[in-house]
């Protein structure tokens, strides 16, 4: 378990990375946090013939909340128009779950890190390589794939967003091209009377989930749920998002404000989605925790919308 | 304080500090400059070899041979040996070094590379192209009893042996009896899976003819021993060293291993230093497995639940070859029988070949599929009876006044199955109270109320420790006063330092601070058995108190001639040699040690001090009077047969009536093993012998497809716990002593993983009311299990759970 040669770089600025990777295309790996690639390389299953240790780059690691004052500094190409949560190629999954500011604006990202892996790898492992790596398991591409969230590209030709939506193209497989380097990740703000939840089922604390959930529901201006939206880790090939807002209102019909029944709900996400089955569990169970995952998950964005609606002090966007 | 009080003590561990603070030596920290070893192993489970091409290797810069089997000269060209024959195995089987024409499972190696370091050897390792004509694989247990394909051509059926344990007439006792149930048992396969892999380095010495190898073994003896066969050497020029060795857990008393010959070959033959590091992906494609049996169980019994007889019928896959034998099968059926007596008894264990890596001891031994046989069919019997769980054991317990207990049967050691000692119905008052049993009705009914299921289950075992034949031990005091310790048997993180510290303090009188201990070494100690079998502080330790004592006495000799007293009148109190009663009349051990060699050249002040006690003033007697220099004493303990320990465990789980997960609530541990040593270090045992018995229960299986390919063969996919899987766990000691050995102690070293599948498959039973019959469990099986259940009522039990809801209703 060691890797074959490779020629290694270590650019220490950002036009010198992407000259390299001009130079070398697909044959050319960028290494953030390795916490994929370096056993990819060591078990010989990737061999490129060059590595791009952006490490050095500088400028790189930022965690920042746009669409606000302090905004207003950010450079050029750091700005997206909405309010969000921007994330550098080179921030550590833990400066991202542990930064205050993150959680007031966007707390499915901390809800969602915490599910990653170990304090250890979060040290290393980057938020941005995580959703580059692309794999259908992992946490954050269903995360950005329910918010909507875009991944900035930078390449010695120019610059571009590509939305979720057609970021993730297979299993392990996203939109950048040979060359490109996803220098940025954009996740959208929390809207008022919004609440988030997280969970999964993996079978060792931090393994990548056999099924996972990450819920986002929106109460109108008299707290009745109006919006619903879910993705899913680990039940197919890309991160998929199913919009639930029609079950939305019929979980809500009759009941007091906030007070949505989910029930039922489960056996609908059940009849959309085709896992595949693999070692550690098959297709029919996946599915079923899926709809069970989900049913939990409502319930808890749910609370946690009316919690942020009536105590709107506490989630004030002023303490951006 | 006399030292005395430091056996039986809780003293920290003695390796702690360094092996916690990154100053361990392991393998892979020696040898910084060796060249490097790397193996080209097979990708088919089983192919005739029809070319080995090296051509595209020979351009890979820093490459300095290839091996392939041709390449082998005399001894290290035969097969690897067969170490432990028995009757039974009648057609054993074992592989050659390296592959000789036919590979039969994956990871088997076919030609070794030396380079200047592992990556140019892994490089040029990947450029040999090996030509194979794939044969038929045979995988799992069910398709080798088939035998449609055979492993090896010359062994009819797979079958390389059949066993028979048999105590009276077990078909007219099952006939006869008032109720007879059938079932069938699944256990799948596991592996010690050790953090540190194996390793070898070896040395060449050509001015002295001598090779220095260090192994991560568990036998380092014995790994001499077999090198020195197979190169043609002569004992004493060949030294093994084990260093620190991350873990055994069994897989590394396999000896020797091809690489443990291969790497000391090529050494000599370079004359360069190689060495070879086993890394995770070989690990677990061509070290060993174990634990995967199919049992077939017909059970006799009364209406009190008492067993009249057991016919078991087991199926053990061994994998592509047998070096260690049948030991597996022999525990199986024997350890079996647990605490109980029970009627007519018959094993029969078919044990097969299959195109899968090799299946030889992990800790337990075989012990965790007979006692969660002989456990699941206790808990078939209480429900076909509704009859309480434990009640049904109680009945069936060896009684205390019954010891010695003679099972009729043949222990592993080739001794007859006779338990020397023990308190079974105390175990079990004990396990009950621990875990609240008889209040668990009222707390099931709490939980209920919260829409919460839990279960509660139990399981017993026996353990034969400390099997013979023998070992040894050096004991030797210094002229500094420190003592130095040497036995030849090996550690892997037991925390030997510390115990056999303790043991030689404590018949020394010495403080433990001045006891330095010595495993695995041959060079102080030439000749042991190995650390395996729970045989270390009984072995070991009786033989390290044994050479203490013969030193001692010689002390207290030399000493009563100085002090003029009688040796009868003194004894031994901080490292000081006194008159009872008297402590002025005193000689340190440091100047006794002077004293023991009539060769006193001053170069020390001890030795200048010690002719104020000059002894031998006698000028017709020949200065060592009888007496051999120095003092130090060997002594060697070699038991009849094997001690017996005893345990049992039960634990409370919760299970997610919609996810299937499964969460150990509480988890509760009695334990004998005759004295306690060390109560810390027992119970540091216990916790990790259990936590490698949840990963087998609930995480861990070998997942091999029909082709024989391991689909999860990283520490990814193949899944064993982490801390955050374990729970508490709780323990509770009986000291039962043995009266087989000098300091009446049994093993402790594989007691907490032997019981857990069979009480977790309890607890999880009590919990869902549904049949558990097949290890380890994960949510998507529990899963199926409960769709199963709801169409097929046989896989519902009678009482537990799903009754009392069913009363309930």
């Amino acid at each position: 378990m060691k890797p074959p040669p490779f020629a290694y770089h270590a650019p220490a600025t950002l036009a010198e990375a992407l000259d390299v990777l001009a130079a070398h295309g697909a044959d050319a790996k960028v290494l953030a946090g390795g916490q994929s690639l370096i056993p990819l390389l060591n078990m010989r299953l990737a061999e490129p013939g060059h590595i791009v240790d952006i490490n050095r780059v500088a400028g790189l690691d930022g965690v920042r909340i746009v669409g606000s004052e302090e905004d207003a500094q950010a450079p050029p190409g750091g700005r997206t128009g909405g309010k969000g949560v921007r994330v550098g190629a080179l921030a550590r999954h833990a400066a991202v779950e542990r930064s205050a500011g993150v959680a007031a604006v966007q707390p499915l990202l901390p809800a969602a890190l915490r599910h990653v892996a170990h304090p250890v790898i979060r040290n290393r492992g980057t938020v941005v390589g995580s959703l580059a790596h692309a794999d259908p398991a992992a946490e954050l591409p269903a995360v950005l794939a329910v918010l909507g969230g875009t991944v900035e590209a930078v390449s010695a030709a120019g610059r571009r967003t590509i939305p979720a939506a057609d970021f993730f193209t297979g299993p392990l497989e996203s939109a950048l091209r040979p060359g490109e380097l996803a220098e940025a990740a954009f996740f959208p703000a929390l809207p008022p009377r919004t609440g988030v939840a997280f969970t999964e089922t993996s079978r060792r604390h931090g393994d990548y989930a056999l099924a996972g959930v990450a819920a986002v529901v929106g109460l109108d201006e008299d707290l009745r749920v109006s919006t619903a939206r879910v993705g899913y880790l680990g039940v197919a090939a890309t991160p998929l998002v199913l919009d639930l807002t029609p079950r939305a209102r019929q979980a809500q019909d009759g009941r007091p404000p906030g007070a949505a029944d989910w029930s039922g709900v489960a056996g609908y996400v059940r009849d959309h989605l085709d896992p595949e089955p693999d070692i550690h569990a098959g297709a029919d169970y996946r599915r079923h925790l899926a709809g069970v995952l989900t049913e939990r998950a409502l319930r808890a964005a749910t609370a946690d919308a009316l919690d942020r609606a009536q105590t709107p002090g506490v989630h004030d966007e002023a303490e951006w | 304080m006399g030292g005395t009080r430091v056996f039986g003590e809780p003293i920290p561990r003695r390796e702690d500090p360094r092996l916690l603070t990154g100053q361990g030596r392991y393998l892979d920290d020696l040898g910084r400059d060796a060249l490097a070893a790397a193996f080209v192993r097979s990708p088919h489970a089983h192919a005739r070899i029809l070319d080995i091409d090296v051509t595209d290797a020979l351009d890979v810069d820093g490459l300095v041979a290839i091996y392939t089997w041709e390449d082998l000269p005399g001894r290290v060209a035969e097969p690897l040996p067969l170490l432990i024959p028995h009757p039974s195995l009648t057609h054993g089987r074992t592989a050659y070094p390296l592959a000789r024409d036919v590979v039969r499972h994956v990871g088997e190696p076919v030609a070794m590379v030396v380079a200047r370091d592992r990556y140019l050897a892994e490089d040029a390792a990947s450029r040999i192209r090996v030509d194979y004509d794939p044969l038929p694989a045979v995988v799992g247990i069910e398709e080798a009893a088939r035998a449609e394909h055979l492993v090896h051509d010359d062994v009819p059926g797979n079958v390389g042996a059949v066993l028979e344990q048999r105590t009276g007439d077990v078909d007219a006792a099952i006939e006869a009896a008032p109720h007879v149930l059938e079932f069938r048992l699944d256990i799948e396969r596991s592996a010690s899976m050790p953090l540190e892999g194996r390793g070898v380095y070896a040395r060449w010495d050509a001015d002295d003819g001598s090779l220095r190898v260090y192994s991560s073994t568990q036998a380092s003896t014995s790994v001499r021993a077999a090198i020195a066969a197979k190169l043609g050497l002569p004992p004493g020029k060949v030294e093994v060293i084990a260093p620190d060795v991350g873990g055994g857990f069994g897989v590394k008393i396999v000896h020797p291993w091809p690489e443990e010959i291969l790497v000391p070959w090529a050494a000599r033959l370079l004359d360069r230093e190689v060495k070879w590091t086993e890394d995770r992906r070989e690990h677990f494609v061509a070290a060993a497995h174990e634990r995967g049996q199919v049992q077939h169980v017909r059970v006799g019994f009364d209406d009190e639940g008492r067993v009249l007889g057991l016919d078991v019928r087991i199926l053990h896959d061994h994998g592509a070859y047998t070096p260690y034998g049948v030991i597996i099968p022999i525990v199986t059926s024997t350890q079996l029988l647990g605490p109980y007596k029970i009627g007519a008894y018959r094993a029969e264990v078919v044990s097969l070949y299959t195109n899968t890596v090799i299946v030889t001891p992990y800790r337990g031994a075989g012990r965790p599929q007979g006692v969660f046989c002989m456990e699941r069919t206790m808990d078939r019997i209480a429900d076909h009876l509704g009859r309480d769980r434990a009640a049904v054991r109680e009945v069936n317990l060896i009684r205390p006044d019954e010891f010695p207990y003679d099972q009729g049967l043949t222990f592993q050691d080739g001794r007859p199955l006779i338990y020397d000692s023990g308190d079974y119905p105390a175990l079990l008052a004990r396990i009950k109270e621990l875990i609240g049993w008889d209040s668990f009705e009222e707390e099931r009914a709490r939980a209920a109320a919260e829409g919460r299921r839990i279960g509660i289950g139990l399981g017993c075992y026996v353990e034969g420790t400390g099997v013979g034949p023998y070992e040894g031990g050096h004991v030797e005091i210094d002229t500094s006063g420190r003592v130095h310790v040497a036995t030849g048997l090996t550690s892997q993180g037991q925390g030997h330092e510390t115990v056999f510290a303790q043991i030689a303090a404590a018949e020394l009188g010495v403080p433990v601070e001045d006891v330095r201990v010595t495993t695995g070494d041959t060079r102080r100690f030439g000749y042991a058995v190995g650390t395996f079998a729970s045989r270390a502080a009984v072995m070991s330790g009786n033989a390290i108190a044994l050479a203490a004592r013969k030193v001692r006495e010689k002390a207290l000799r030399i000493a009563a001639e100085a002090l003029e007293a009688d040796p009868r009148d003194l004894e031994i109190t901080d490292g000081v040699v006194h008159v009872k009663g008297d402590p002025s009349a005193a000689v340190p051990l440091r100047t006794v040690a002077v004293l023991s060699n009539p060769l006193r050249y001053a170069f020390d002040e001890e030795a200048q001090r010690a002719t104020q006690f000059a002894v031998g003033g006698d000028a017709t007697e020949p200065p060592l009077r009888g007496e051999e220099p120095g003092l130090e004493g060997r002594d060697y303990y070699s038991p009849v047969r094997s001690t017996f320990a005893a345990g049992m465990h039960a634990a409370i789980v919760e299970t997610d009536p919609d996810t299937a997960e499964v969460r150990i609530l509480r988890y509760a541990v009695v334990h004998d093993c005759g004295r306690l040593i060390n109560p810390r270090i027992v119970e540091g045992q216990i916790h990790g012998g259990v936590a490698q018995g949840i990963g087998g229960a609930l995480y861990e299986r070998m997942v091999y497809d029909e082709s024989g390919q391991l689909l999860n063969a990283s520490f990814m996919d193949f899944l064993m716990p982490y801390a955050t899987e374990i729970p508490r766990i709780e323990t509770a000691h009986l000291e039962t002593p043995s009266p087989l050995n000098p300091l009446g102690i049994k093993g402790a070293g594989e007691a907490g993983v032997i019981p857990v599948s069979a009480v977790i498959a309890s607890a999880v039973e009590d919990a869902e009311g549904i049949r558990v019959h097949s290890m380890p469990l994960s949510p998507d099986d529990l899963y199926r299990l409960r769709r199963r259940a709801e169409r097929d009522e046989s896989l519902r039990t009678r009482s537990g759970a799903r009754a009392a809801r069913e009363r309930a209703t």
